[in-house]
């Protein structure tokens, strides 16, 4: 201490904090990438394993006991389904409370209840809302292990990511044109509907891919259900060529998933098949990662074009 | 159509008041209002099904049986049901898991916060984002095939299935949640903390550490309780990785089912609705449940005991 007026003596002190900055700058470096390099492992070793399988026949085969003759048509044709009735129900409900919570609740204990509960149910484990789904819609309500009730089951799941998307889009929105609207006579579903809405339209959307982007990956909820893992056949087509030309026989059928036909193969001991899942693991992958790829450009044109 | 009612209305004279337009404006908010409060009704059914089925499963077993028999057979004529098998697997997966998420999180955040340029973040931020959203199903194939042989190199002794190559897969699959959390609560701290820290001499390390990181505790915390259930609740990277069977064991270079692998392994079989084993993956849900719950609550309460408030 009594050095400390020495000139060497503090740039030495200098230096040695100065190392640290360094040291941690590498270690940070080293972090990110442990993280990137297990990304491309992971990428490669599924490109290597499963680009020989991915033909045009690996997308319009049925899964078979042989490997080399399974495909995945009847699962991406039952995630596409399920998929459908996932946004048509997880959308309007989330975008309704979103729209709720953020412009109507008025500031009072239940408005905290439901807004602490939205965050406790983003919290859920998956494989919880699959034990409701099973009890609740598979035998309380009676759908039976089909579309609807897988659909409906990703829908409660990813209802709160599309919740707090809607609230941010809205809340980013200035007060002014909330007063614009009302000062020329607007009611207030006028106001949400013709300008909060259509404005925050972009930020919803991100939100919902996002959404969606979990919800085609998530296995457990689906597996809990009983979806099976060996479908031969395609559900009924929703377009009839008598009247009324819909048919929603579809949503109660049996049906696969992508991620469901990959833990199928995986966990089967042959080789084969789990060449099989790596081609399918790929599909997958390619298949989130253009959605999520698209949130994040959305969110990055947003935040470049718009300057309130 | 609410344009329309407004013209219709009988007062032209009164600006603004219509009994249409009010009952129309009521109504939407009615409709929005029992939508919001679905969460709340989802929530009641998740516990109210979890319960109502445990309900009838404890009637079968005593709690005493499900807190201290050490084993876990109920598909076997020899039933036993000790939740403890499941929970030490679950535990040991989730303790690996986040030794490797919470330091690596912690680190990746710093450094993206306070030290990493511009450009850096700009292309690390949206990178981990992609990370965060690989299906976890993927994550568990490449646990199961990349990750235990590469691992089996160097402990030659370890099995095909591990709870040691789940935990570590996991870990990296958590670091986005964790870092992207604990990042942003970084960055929330204002900026004249760090001012005045660099005035006063400090280095980046040390005003990193003993400035932003105590100013962004709570948020911090919250991305920790946040890794803690995700480690918890993951099922897929365990179901397939760690074995499907249940083994009392605290070492994760042993294979050992988890609650979530369990209730997995029951699903995919054919068991009929009503049976003691139907019950059972809901007596395992309760517990999964109420283990995040404890977390949550401990989470909230810590952050409010050290919340900062600018």
């Amino acid at each position: 201490m009594k050095d400390i007026n020495n000139l060497t003596e503090i740039r030495k002190i200098i230096g040695r904090h100065k190392r640290w900055d360094l040291m941690f700058m590498i270690a940070g470096i080293i972090a990110l990438m442990i993280a990137v390099l297990t990304f491309i492992a992971l990428f490669a070793q599924m490109l290597i394993d499963g680009m020989p399988r991915l033909t045009w026949l690996f997308f319009t085969s049925f899964p078979s006991r042989h490997p080399e003759m399974a495909g995945i048509l009847s699962a991406w044709v039952g995630t596409t389904l399920v998929m459908l009735v996932t946004a048509a129900s997880a959308v309007p409900l989330g975008i309704a409370s979103g729209v709720y919570l953020e412009e109507y609740a008025p500031k009072n204990i239940f408005t905290e209840i439901i807004e602490i509960n939205v965050t406790n149910l983003a919290g859920v484990p998956s494989i919880i809302y699959g034990l409701l789904a099973l009890g609740l819609f598979v035998y309380q309500l009676g759908f039976g292990q089909s579309i609807l009730a897988a659909g409906l089951a990703l829908a409660l799941l990813i209802l709160p990511v599309v919740i707090v998307a809607t609230r941010e889009a809205i809340r980013s929105i200035p007060v002014a044109i909330r007063e614009g609207a009302y000062a020329l006579g607007a009611t207030k579903w006028q106001t949400v509907s013709d300008h909060l809405l259509p404005y925050s339209a972009a930020g919803i959307l991100t939100g919902v891919i996002i959404g969606l982007a979990r919800a085609i990956g998530e296995t457990a909820p689906i597996i809990t259900i009983g979806a099976l893992t060996f479908i031969a056949f395609l559900p009924p087509a929703p377009v009839t060529e008598e009247f009324p030309y819909v048919s929603f026989e579809w949503l109660s059928a049996p049906f696969t998933v992508m991620p469901i036909q990959m833990f199928n193969w995986v966990s089967r001991p042959e080789e084969a098949f789990q060449l099989n899942a790596a081609a399918a693991g790929l599909v997958l992958v390619v298949m989130t990662l253009a959605m999520n790829g698209l949130a994040i450009y959305l969110r990055y044109r947003m935040r470049k074009n718009i300057k309130w | 159509m609410a344009v329309k009612s407004h013209n219709k209305a009988k007062h032209p004279g009164k600006l603004g008041y219509s009994f249409r337009r009010h009952l129309h404006e009521r109504f939407i908010e009615l409709l929005l209002f029992m939508s919001a409060l679905l969460s709340v009704a989802i929530m009641l059914a998740i516990i109210a099904m979890l319960v109502k089925e445990s309900y009838v499963f404890f009637q079968h077993v005593s709690l005493w049986e499900f807190l201290t028999d050490t084993q876990w057979t109920p598909l076997f004529d020899n039933a036993h049901y000790g939740i403890m098998p499941l929970v030490a697997g679950t535990l040991v997966s989730s303790m690996v898991a986040l030794l490797v998420a919470l330091p690596l999180g912690t680190i990746i955040a710093i450094y993206l916060s306070e030290f990493a340029p511009f450009t850096v973040r700009e292309i690390a931020k949206p990178f981990l984002e992609l990370l965060g959203g690989v299906p976890t199903v993927v994550y568990g194939y490449f646990a199961l095939l990349f990750v235990t042989p590469l691992l089996q190199i160097i402990f030659p002794e370890l099995p095909g299935f591990s709870l040691l190559s789940a935990g570590l897969v996991m870990g990296i699959m958590i670091i986005p949640y964790v870092s992207s959390m604990a990042e942003d609560a970084m960055r929330a701290v204002p900026m004249h903390l760090r001012e005045g820290s660099y005035a006063m001499g400090a280095t980046r390390f040390q005003t990193a550490t003993r400035v932003v990181m105590p100013a962004a505790f709570s948020g911090i915390a919250a991305a920790y309780i946040l890794g803690i259930s995700r480690a918890i609740g993951e099922t897929m990277v365990v179901a397939i990785a760690a074995g499907m069977q249940p083994n009392l064991t605290w070492n994760p270079m042993e294979p050992a089912a988890t609650i979530t692998a369990y209730i997995v392994q029951v699903s995919l079989g054919d068991l009929p609705h009503g049976s003691i084993g139907y019950q059972t993956i809901f007596a395992a849900g309760l517990t999964l449940l109420l283990m995040t719950l404890v977390f949550n609550i401990f989470g909230h309460l810590l952050r409010k005991r050290y919340r900062e408030i600018y």
